[in-house]
């Protein structure tokens, strides 16, 4: 009895000790615990970093110099026509909705692009693309307009020809185009099909037309994509729980439902923003730089041809007649310095993409520039692995996250997620579309 | 027995917070590489050897990420005097990441009194870069590099 009770008293000795013992430390994590909800105070840096990533933090959009038309209602009412018109296609069956789809943040899901045939590349988003100086994974266009025309002769996306195009405006748009352009120019003695695209048959026929024709019908071309651009450039994201998040944070207000992050969607903003070094290239209000990165892209499978990426992309946007130097565009030469003071070379332009925005990236697997990953998880796991690229050489490190640190990411990454800005009736073919392809259909 | 216990507890917690946090701290540098903490960021800066005396004037003396601009680049020799028909290469970089400069800037005009445009200037991600700028002039060849932090 006398051993029991002494062993009593020595365990209530051994608690009061070990409690005494552990009171700094208890103390100490409070503190810390405390600072963290207090951060809640973010550091200086990152409040302006955290301002830098919203949608708030986006200079209004300023007018296109390179695109006369860019702020002009008509030619946006004429873009969308000709955005949902499948006439504008070798099959009759492709508009640019076929790939840019409204109701999917006016992408596909799918890995490359399905137009008359299949694309090499993955087809991005339009949102918000109007603030970017570049197009195209390899920026191998410098406007939207720009950008626009690319795909309407590319032989597997529409597949058509500009003198085809050329046909179709003046047949069932004279009217709309002329309110915005001026004369449709006669086109009665030109061939149903020619422009300089791979196919030999209409490529002949484009070389033997007058050099003054020519230009006349690239005119023509170049304002139905300054049509589509004016149309484009008003499809804008509305404020995402993200972006609700950082206001209300920084006024030091209460969150609500619809501006809280969960405890793992804000590990994983600090994460973003921090450690994993996301931010460094998903920066500013769209979450890109605007530039072209190598991050050791694997190499894309199904037969999809090597992709060097930026170092063909600027050769082929320097030597475009549709660039911001161009014949065709409205700019003077000292509104294109992105084009003017572009990296033409070295080793860094190889295999490197366009960073994509990361706005909706949640809702838009599979992942990369022609779709080589397909969940968000692992696209998150590629930048903490940092392998070798295929070709040139790949910017990342290895990141060394854990597995809750990539869950953590992940979870912030579908903040991102919001809808359009923009009016409803912008989001599908107008009604004119319909009545004019049931007319011919009729 | 307490009272002396005490400090070395405290002592022993406090040598493992430092030890914890300067884990923390090295492990926060190999990911985010911090940049070396002795860097001159001034925009007056003298060439390597010793040759010319520059200074760097951003347009609207904010240098802002993302965005093409314009600086003034000022030539001075060794004892002040302005320097004329320079000709002047740009290069630069993150040194930490291995690239160079997102663009191509370049001098595009000479203004007179040592001054001389550069367009083209542009820096598309945040942390430490370095712009070299390479002379050449009557009085020979030298190299300038400033540092700037984004």
């Amino acid at each position: 009895m006398f051993i029991f009770a002494f062993m009593q008293l020595r365990l209530r000795a051994r608690i009061a000790l070990l409690a005494f013992m552990m009171s700094p430390l208890l103390l100490f994590t409070t503190t810390l615990h405390a600072d963290q909800n207090a951060d809640a105070s973010w550091s200086p840096d990152e409040r302006t970093l955290l301002r830098s990533l919203t949608l708030r933090s986006l200079a209004p959009l300023a007018p296109d110099p390179s695109n006369r038309y860019s702020n002009d209602s008509s030619a946006a009412r004429l873009g969308q026509r000709l955005f949902f018109d499948t006439r504008l296609s070798s099959n009759g069956k492709v508009s640019c909705a076929t790939c840019h789809v409204p109701e999917r943040d006016f992408q596909d899901g799918k890995p490359l692009g399905l137009g008359v045939g299949t694309g090499g590349r993955r087809t991005m988003p339009v949102a918000g693309t109007a603030h970017s100086p570049w197009y195209f994974w390899d920026g191998r266009a410098d406007s939207q307009w720009g950008q626009a025309l690319g795909p309407l002769e590319n032989p597997v996306e529409h597949g058509g020809d500009r003198v085809q195009y050329a046909h179709v405006i003046a047949t069932a748009y004279r009217a709309e185009y002329e309110r915005v352009f001026g004369r449709v120019p006669e086109l009665r003695d030109l061939p149903q099909h020619a422009g300089p695209v791979p196919d030999t048959t209409r490529a002949h026929a484009w070389a033997r037309l007058a050099p003054e024709r020519q230009d006349e019908i690239s005119r023509m071309y170049a304002n139905i994509g300054k049509a589509i651009a004016a149309y484009e450039r008003k499809i804008e994201l509305a404020p995402s729980r993200f972006d609700r998040f950082v206001e209300a944070e920084l006024a030091g207000r209460p969150h609500s439902p619809e501006n809280a992050l969960s405890d793992d969607e804000r590990a994983g903003l600090q994460l973003f923003i921090g450690k994993a070094n996301c931010v460094t290239c998903h920066n500013g209000a769209m979450f890109t730089d605007n530039h072209f990165h190598n991050t050791g892209v694997p190499r894309a499978v199904n037969g999809v041809p090597d992709d060097s990426g930026r170092a063909a992309g600027v050769r082929r946007v320097i030597s475009s007649e549709f660039n911001c130097l161009g014949k065709y565009s409205d700019a003077k030469p000292d509104q294109c310095d992105e084009l003017r003071f572009a990296a033409t070379d070295g080793p860094e332009l190889v295999r490197a993409f366009k960073t994509p925005s990361l706005r909706n990236v949640a809702a838009r697997a599979p992942y990369m520039h022609a779709g080589q990953i397909a969940s968000l998880r692992e696209v998150l796991a590629h930048y903490d692995r940092a392998l070798a690229a295929p070709a040139g050489k790949s910017e990342l490190k290895p990141l060394h996250l854990s597995e809750r640190e990539l869950h953590q990411l992940e979870a912030f990454l579908h903040t991102l997620t919001s809808p359009f800005a923009t009016p409803s009736e912008l989001l599908a073919a107008p009604d004119a579309n319909r009545n004019t392809l049931q007319t011919a259909e009729r | 027995m307490f009272a002396f216990e005490l400090p070395s507890i405290r002592a022993a917690a406090h040598r493992a917070l430092i030890t914890l946090a300067s884990l923390v701290l090295l492990t926060g540098c190999m990911h985010t590489a911090s940049a070396p903490s002795n860097l001159d960021y001034s925009r007056t800066r003298t060439s390597e050897q010793g040759l010319y005396r520059a200074a760097i004037i951003p347009e609207g003396d904010s240098i802002p990420q993302g965005k093409l601009q314009k600086w003034t680049l000022h030539l001075a020799s060794a004892n002040g005097a302005p320097v004329s028909a320079a000709s002047v290469a740009i290069d630069g970089g993150m040194p930490q990441h291995g690239h160079g400069l997102p663009t191509r800037p370049r001098v595009t005009r000479e203004l007179g009194n040592g001054d001389y445009l550069v367009e083209g200037m542009k820096f598309n991600m945040g942390g430490w870069w370095v712009v070299k700028f390479h002379v050449a002039s009557q009085a020979g060849s030298d190299s300038l590099v400033f540092n700037l932090s984004l």
